[in-house]
């Protein structure tokens, strides 16, 4: 018999694609059910007002219009919950629908349901509200600032709380004897996520059975479920079914529980009729939770060869308005635990202050905290380069953390699974031709081109866990993952998982596992997601999680059906199950390949046990929830080449290079797409992304201000990859979503930085860098 | 989001259209609608009436006649684009509508739209200007012809009056020895233009500058002539000193608006440095 043709580790081109790039997919807003109604907000036009008075009456006789609410109205139902409780955390009541006063631009303070979409964006602007404006204040280092406005009653000086890991007293000794301290500001600032498909849900109370559906942009379906009953609602779990569809992509933004499917879910009881909302696009700048927002004076402090001897960083972090889901988690734990980087720092100390604004929340956004460590770390070593005069690929190569394979103790609480971080920088060296690179910068400055190289060499962490060590933290959840797969009669698989894939491709990747393990074709393989109602449990996908923890639960599960499958098929052979070996699809006595049934006849025997092992359960069909004993750790070194045009300060990238070790490989197609797409976000927050707020308005709200990295601003990516297997799961894989968007926005800066040296400057505190932002600094440098 | 409830008319010529003006209370015409529309949605504009000239024969097309280019106001900037006639005789405004937005809008948005909407950073003001068009307006009481020059009178308006249609455009043809270019720096988010110059010039054999124009847009409220760069070239022999020199004062005259893109004194050195490439390319095709 042929073998199998193996697919785990193929690039395999995506079987959900032809759906997407058709038009045949379902999204939230694809989902029709009769009598459904349409929401719209009424929505804060100011930062922070009182609210003295909310009039409906002309509202409610506009024609078409079902039911108008406001937060008055939502008697028993509770504040959004905050899912990670740091100690001493401040928590201020978010209701769905703000009834005192609205914290931020687009506060949701009542909603109108109508017959159609266009009567219930009429109505809504028919909705009076008597305001009372307050001062406000969105700039992250101002928040605390005396006299300040107050956000919330519980939240003293605006300050939700304030955090510290590491050792103070041993980065001060460690400071007292380096040879030499570099200081500087660094601001990470505010993205919008801006996924393709905008935030949707459609709720729909059923009167027959009291049974709730909610349809939502979720990556989180249960999460989404669990805080909603839970916390807010006080609706039993199993009277709620969420779905979450297809969905257009997310970047961290749909992990959260928001307002506006809450309102919903709770007004289909009140009215009995389906409710749908769908976000614009300027709904969308406004309310979808944002990114980073970071200030931090960060100084690192090196001996007289260049070592780090220690690090200290101070950051405020912006909360927004309110804490998102789990904002408290990012500047925190998804942050300073990472500021170890890929370097032996024997002294840190980091100290968080989480701030609140009248700005929208901010949660996490594809990378979470990792980039903002990342990011510093990668200007500080560079930084420490220009002060000591030392070559930055030297830098980096003195401070590497030697090759481990299983275990590095960080000196900010993380242990890391395994690395070699040097092999992937040496790649990348190679790939640059990194003399030759120096030599042409060389002649270049002699003309008076400002050409520059930046070297990123980064961490992450994915997959964060175990629940045991998450909960010790403040989360108000596990972090596990359930994967379930039912065997049909006929051989034919379905798959259950708490992944969400939201343009991951888990559909691929998901059907190579099960195909890979049992050797049948992945034709025969479904995967089914994103619904509570079939699946056993999920947390989701975000923190480039989905294989790592969801892979290796049906992993899991799939052992569970080979086991099951050995007692069926020895009781057919009439053999021992321990004699039974399962290759190429086939179940066969060891050493006997005659001696065999295929997978499809143990399945069929399965349901129909006739001739059939006693005591043995009929059925194939397993569940396996999987809790990973630790975070992985994926690595890299990117690198960046840029060109400054003198006259104008634009900055165009010239090559961009990336060696990246997510472990083992599931396909390198979609690997390197999730790399491609990282990359330009982070190109992204490097040159043109940033939420800019003017007194608490938001001024860039829409595509028309608000700049995503264009195809045309990047240049073919030059890719390749280490590949050091975790052990903390059996797959060997660690996790690729996000490495892209954390590695590629210091090497950018890192390489604008490095063009500029010739005129002085060694720091840039801003980004984006858009031209004339680069324009102004080359303007002062020369003065 | 969702525009506001409008009622929709589709007259079929200019005269019905011109009724309809005068008829309805609170009526905007509407050509491509990539300018109107999207404010409509964002609620930004909320017109009681929709005049659609899309159904009126005869407002769209190129035509060429002694010297002097008509092009109907609802001709799309695709079609300006890919016109071979305007591409062998006056390139630079076929290479202005290239510019503009994405192939989707250019299918739709239309060279009148365009002029009459008049939006800061349009790209086609500046070549209308530096070529010299004229615009065709037909009213009530006939037509009348408005010179570049008294077209934009301000942020978003024209001189187009409320009761009027802009039916037709008229791009002069450059003699020999031409040559123009628009140069365009784009706002990394809407591609609209941060700064846009359009350069024309003719030289005489010996390299002496006899006519030129510049148009300036994006920077400030509205496009406009940049006349110390002209006067500063005209009968001049063009080289690359001179036109550094001239192109000194492209901002003179703008009143440059700073925005998260740039200050006011960014935006006027890009006015400079973009008249500069303009020009540079602008004599180089003109002897070449
Ligand atoms: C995504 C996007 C990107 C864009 N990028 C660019 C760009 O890079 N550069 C650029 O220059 N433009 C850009 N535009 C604008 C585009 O060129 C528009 O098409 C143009 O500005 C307006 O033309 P229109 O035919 O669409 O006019 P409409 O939107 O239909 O009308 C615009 C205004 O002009 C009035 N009007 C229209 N026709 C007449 C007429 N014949 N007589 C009197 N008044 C009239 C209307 O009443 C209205 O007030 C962009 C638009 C979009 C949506």
């Amino acid at each position: 018999m042929a073998t199998v043709e193996r697919v785990l580790g193929k690039s395999i081109k995506r079987r959900e694609d032809p759906r997407f790039i058709t038009g045949r997919g379902t999204y939230v807003d694809d989902v029709k059910l009769p009598g459904t109604t349409w929401a719209a907000f009424v929505r804060s036009p100011h930062a922070h007002a009182r609210i003295k008075k909310i009039d409906t009456a002309a509202a409610l006789k506009h024609p078409g219009v079902v039911a108008i609410f406001t937060g008055k109205d939502m008697t028993g139902v509770n504040s959004l919950p905050c899912g990670w409780l740091l100690p001493e955390l401040k928590v201020p009541p978010h209701m769905p629908l703000a009834s005192d006063a609205a914290r931020c631009v687009g506060d949701p303070v009542a909603i109108v349901i109508a017959e159609s979409h266009d009567a219930a964006e009429d109505a809504a602007e028919k909705v009076k509200v008597t305001w009372e404006v307050l001062p406000a204040v969105s700039a992250t280092d101002k928040a605390t600032a005396k006299g300040s406005t107050q956000i919330h009653e519980v939240a003293p000086s605006n300050t939700a709380f304030t955090w510290q890991i590491g050792d103070a007293a041993a980065v001060e000794t460690a400071f007292r004897g380096a040879a030499r301290v570099v200081k500087k500001k660094i601001v990470n600032q505010r993205l919008v996520a801006n996924p393709m498909e905008p935030r949707a849900c459609l709720a729909s109370y059923d009167r027959a059975t009291g049974d709730l559906t909610l349809w939502v942009t979720s990556q989180n379906p249960h999460v989404h479920r669990l805080l909603m009953c839970a916390f807010v609602l006080g609706i039993p779990e199993h009277k709620v079914r969420v779905i979450a569809p297809d969905v257009g992509g997310a970047f961290g933004s749909k992990i959260f529980l928001y307002n506006e499917e809450t309102i919903c879910s709770w007004a289909t009881k009140q009215i009995k009729r389906p409710v749908r909302w769908t976000s614009s696009r300027r709904e969308a700048f406004l309310t979808d939770a944002h990114g980073r927002d970071h200030v931090t004076e960060a100084e690192m402090a090196f001996d007289a060869q260049g070592k780090i001897v220690g690090l200290r960083v101070k950051t405020i972090a912006n909360m927004g308005a309110y804490l998102s889901t789990f904002a408290p988690a990012v500047p925190t734990y998804l942050y300073a635990t990472l500021l170890n980087g890929v370097y032996t720092i024997p002294a840190i100390h980091a100290h968080v202050t989480g701030v609140f604004t009248n700005t929208t929340p901010v949660d996490a956004y594809r990378g979470a905290g990792r980039p903002e460590a990342a990011y510093l770390l990668e200007r500080m070593i560079d930084a420490g380069a220009a002060a000591l005069k030392l070559d930055p690929a030297d830098i980096r190569k003195k401070n590497f953390i030697p090759k481990f394979e299983n275990g590095f103790q960080t000196q900010v609480a993380l242990n890391y699974d395994s690395g070699n971080y040097a092999a992937a920088f040496d790649k990348l060296l190679g790939m640059l031709d990194y003399k030759k690179f120096r030599s042409e910068q060389q002649a270049a400055r002699k003309q008076g081109r400002l050409l520059g190289l930046g070297f990123s060499t980064y961490i992450e962490a994915c997959s964060i866990a175990p629940s045991k060590v998450v909960g010790s933290l403040g989360a108000q959840a596990g972090l596990y993952e359930s994967g379930k797969v039912r065997v049909h009669p006929t051989g034919g698989i379905t798959v259950y998982t708490g992944s969400h894939s939201h343009g991951q491709g888990h559909e691929t990747t998901f059907s190579q596992l099960v195909a890979d393990e049992l050797g049948v074709p992945m034709e025969s393989v479904e995967i089914v997601h994103g619904d509570t109602g079939a699946i056993p449990f999920g947390m989701g996908t975000y923190g480039s999680r989905s294989g790592s923890v969801g892979g290796t639960a049906l992993l899991m599960s799939l052992q569970k059906i080979k086991e099951k499958g050995k007692k069926i098929a020895a009781h057919l052979l009439e053999a021992s199950p321990s004699d039974i070996e399962y290759t190429n699809g086939q179940f066969q006595v060891k050493g006997f390949p005659g001696k065999a049934v295929p997978f499809g006849q143990v399945a069929l025997t399965a349901y129909v046990p006739h001739n059939y092992p006693a005591g043995l359960e009929p059925g194939l069909e397993e569940t396996s929830f999987y809790d990973p004993s630790n975070f992985c750790f994926p690595f890299g070194a990117h690198a960046c080449v840029v060109e400054i045009d003198r006259d104008t300060g634009q900055v165009k990238i010239v090559r961009y290079l990336a060696v990246d070790d997510v472990g083992n490989v599931m396909n390198p197609m979609i690997v390197d797409g999730m790399v491609h797409g990282g990359i330009a976000q982070g190109v992204g927050q490097a040159l043109c992304e940033g939420a800019v707020y003017d007194d608490g308005q938001l001024v860039t709200g829409s595509m028309m201000d608000y700049a995503l990295p264009k195809a045309d601003m990047l240049p073919m990516y030059e890719t390749d990859r280490t590949v050091t297997p975790t052990l903390v799961n059996p797959l060997g894989v660690k996790g690729a979503g996000e490495t892209g968007t954390i590695a590629a926005t210091p090497a950018v800066m890192n390489a604008v930085v490095d063009a500029l040296a010739p005129l002085g400057v060694d720091h840039i505190e801003t980004m984006p860098l858009t031209a004339g932002r680069v324009w102004t600094i080359m303007q002062s440098a020369k003065r | 989001m969702y525009p506001a409830a409008f009622e929709y008319h589709a007259p079929t010529s200019v005269k019905d259209a011109l009724k309809l003006l005068d008829k309805l209370d609170d009526a905007k015409l509407l050509a491509g609608g990539h300018s109107l529309i999207p404010m409509m949605k964002l609620r930004l504009a909320q017109p009681k009436h929709l005049i659609d000239l899309g159904k009126i024969k005869g407002l769209a097309g190129i035509k060429e006649e002694k010297g002097v280019f008509t092009v109907g106001a609802m001709t799309t900037h695709w079609e300006v684009e890919s016109s071979k006639p305007i591409k062998a005789k006056v390139p630079v405004v076929s290479e202005t509508a290239a510019v503009i937005g994405d192939p989707a809008v250019r299918n739709k948005g239309t060279i009148g739209g365009s002029l009459a909407h008049a939006d800061p950073a349009a790209d086609m003001p500046a070549t209308a200007i530096a070529l010299g068009f004229e615009f065709v307006c037909e009213g009530a009481k006939g037509k009348r012809t408005v010179k570049a020059d008294d077209w934009f009178k301000g942020l978003m308006t024209t001189a187009v009056k409320d009761n009027e249609v802009l039916t037709t455009i008229r791009i002069p043809v450059s003699g020999p020895g031409s040559g123009a270019c628009y140069m365009k720096f784009p706002h990394p988010a809407s591609r609209f233009a941060i700064v846009g110059v359009c350069a024309a010039v003719t030289v005489d054999k010996s390299g002496v500058c006899k006519k030129v124009g510049v148009g300036v847009t994006g920077a400030g409220t509205k496009a406009v002539r940049a006349k110390g760069v002209e006067a500063a070239l005209l009968n001049k022999k063009l080289d690359a000193a001179t036109i550094e020199a001239a192109a000194q004062k492209a901002a003179d005259g703008v009143d440059v608006q700073p925005d998260l893109q740039g200050s006011v004194e960014y935006k006027a050195h890009l006015c400079r440095v973009f008249a500069r490439r303009a020009l540079e390319a602008a004599l180089k095709r003109a002897q070449g």
